[in-house]
């Protein structure tokens, strides 16, 4: 095995592209798992964390570019204002030791169907810069970046770059259902984000299906029943509705985490309290104003 | 593969590093240093927790090749001398050692819990601790010890 050490973005990508079986690695929280229990022997392992570019996020346009190799604490500390659906998935990523070396970059390189980070990008509709040194930039929209078990769009030669997120334009929240409060891999959860603006809701299940994936029937239901004109409550019929249709878009399977049909009921119940707390938030936030 | 690192402020150079090695197998095994403990290799349960460049990690999860250049402090380093850090005297005198597996990587981490706050509340200590693992105390006086550190510590200033 080969330990590549670029400290230039230039040069992990051509690093990449000479070695498209280097295994990229930043926090190590997946990565090193897999090789101290021998399930991977990749042929070389490629070390972001000297490249500098990659921890560091910046504002443009209106929109927060955030680096790969930003770990969740610093998430949490610098961007929990303006992406509180993320900052609060991130709050329940393992424990503080993880949080302070596990990335959304590697989540999204690892891309379990059960990385707390995915939810909240796809109810948020952030975009994936990726880049190859043949070919430069791709921006993938989170929704089109999951391809299956643990396999996203990136091709070989490709390394994430950043993600593309616009700072919360309405309440955002996450949930999820584990065994304790700390150190869990999810047994489901949802993230929902409204975008008042639009006249939008948009979701994110995660742990439910082989990929994450957005829930289209549940959002378009509640864009066309919120009273965004008056902001009057959202009745208990239309939150459960919502919630059905969240579950009804999983495709859950039982594992050694929980059963289907346990996933399918909670993710009911997590999508009709998050949408709740999200339309509650939105509707103080209206009297504030007035 | 060689890798040079500061640990517990001395520098040091270590050969034939496994390019696929742990920081916690290197300082343990290569290095003299085993007060981090190795027990579940995947992150679950902090006994290796240890700093890296100030900020606390679990060393089984970090690359050995990761900390070329960079500073590492073991428990081994809290100790002026002979005179234990007030954190490690908490633990002892609180009772929160047992079979003492989990307690390097309690110290290293309640270390900097009060480093950074130095009065805590019991729900900001519980969530410090949350990804150590104790099978024998209960966690109670872990509790205790991080408290007292933390009195002391106030006290002291």
């Amino acid at each position: 095995m080969d330990f590549l050490r670029p400290v230039t973005w230039e040069d992990a990508l051509a690093a990449k592209a000479a070695r498209p079986g280097a295994l990229p690695l930043q926090g190590g929280t997946d990565v090193m798992v897999e090789i101290n229990f021998d399930a991977v022997r990749p042929e070389a392992l490629l070390d972001l964390t000297r490249v500098r570019e990659l921890a560091e996020w910046d504002e443009a346009d209106g929109r927060l570019r955030v680096g790969a190799g930003v770990p969740y604490a610093r998430l949490i500390a610098e961007l929990g204002d303006r992406l509180p659906g993320l900052a609060q998935a991130a709050r329940t990523v393992g424990s503080p030791q993880i949080r302070n070396r596990g990335t959304v970059g590697g989540n999204l390189g690892a891309a379990s169907p059960a990385g707390d980070g995915h939810p909240p990008l796809l109810a948020a509709g952030a975009v994936i810069e990726v880049e190859s040194e043949a070919r430069g930039v791709r921006m993938i929209p989170a929704d089109g970046f999951f391809r299956g078990v643990k396999r996203n769009a990136l091709e070989p030669d490709e390394l994430i770059r950043a993600f593309w997120i616009v700072p919360a334009p309405g309440p955002q929240y996450f949930a999820k259902i584990g065994t304790r409060n700390a150190m869990v891999i999810a047994v489901c959860s949802f993230a929902v984000a409204l975008h008042p603006d639009e006249r939008r809701v948009g979701t994110g299940v995660g742990s439910a299906a082989p990929t994450p994936r957005r829930a289209p029937a549940a959002e378009e239901f509640a864009a066309a029943e919120l009273d965004w004109d008056g902001r009057g409550p959202l009745s208990p019929a239309a939150a459960r509705r919502f919630g059905e249709l969240v579950a009804g878009a999983a495709a859950p399977i039982d594992d050694v985490r929980g059963t289907a049909a346990y996933r399918g009921h909670a993710l009911a119940v997590l999508a009709r309290r998050a949408l709740t707390w999200a339309w509650n938030d939105h509707r103080a936030e209206g009297k504030e104003a007035v | 593969m060689r890798v040079t690192v500061t640990v517990n402020g001395s520098e040091e150079t270590v050969d034939d590093v496994w390019e696929g090695e742990s920081l916690l197998y290197m300082l343990r095994e290569r290095m003299g240093l085993p007060g981090s403990k190795n027990a579940c290799e995947q992150g679950e349960c902090g006994s290796c927790t240890v700093y890296l460049d100030g900020v606390p990690a679990c060393a089984c999860l970090i690359a050995a090749g990761q900390v070329e250049g960079r500073e590492v402090r073991t428990v081994e380093g809290l100790a002026g001398g002979e005179r234990l850090d007030p954190v490690q005297e908490a633990f002892v005198e609180a009772g929160a050692v047992q079979c003492g597996f989990c307690t390097p990587g309690l110290i290293v981490q309640s270390h900097d819990l009060i480093g950074r706050n130095p009065a805590p509340t019991d729900a900001e200590i519980r969530e410090a601790l949350a990804g150590n693992l104790c099978r024998c105390t209960g966690y109670e006086k872990i509790l205790d010890a991080v408290r007292l550190a933390a009195r002391r510590k106030a006290a002291a200033r």
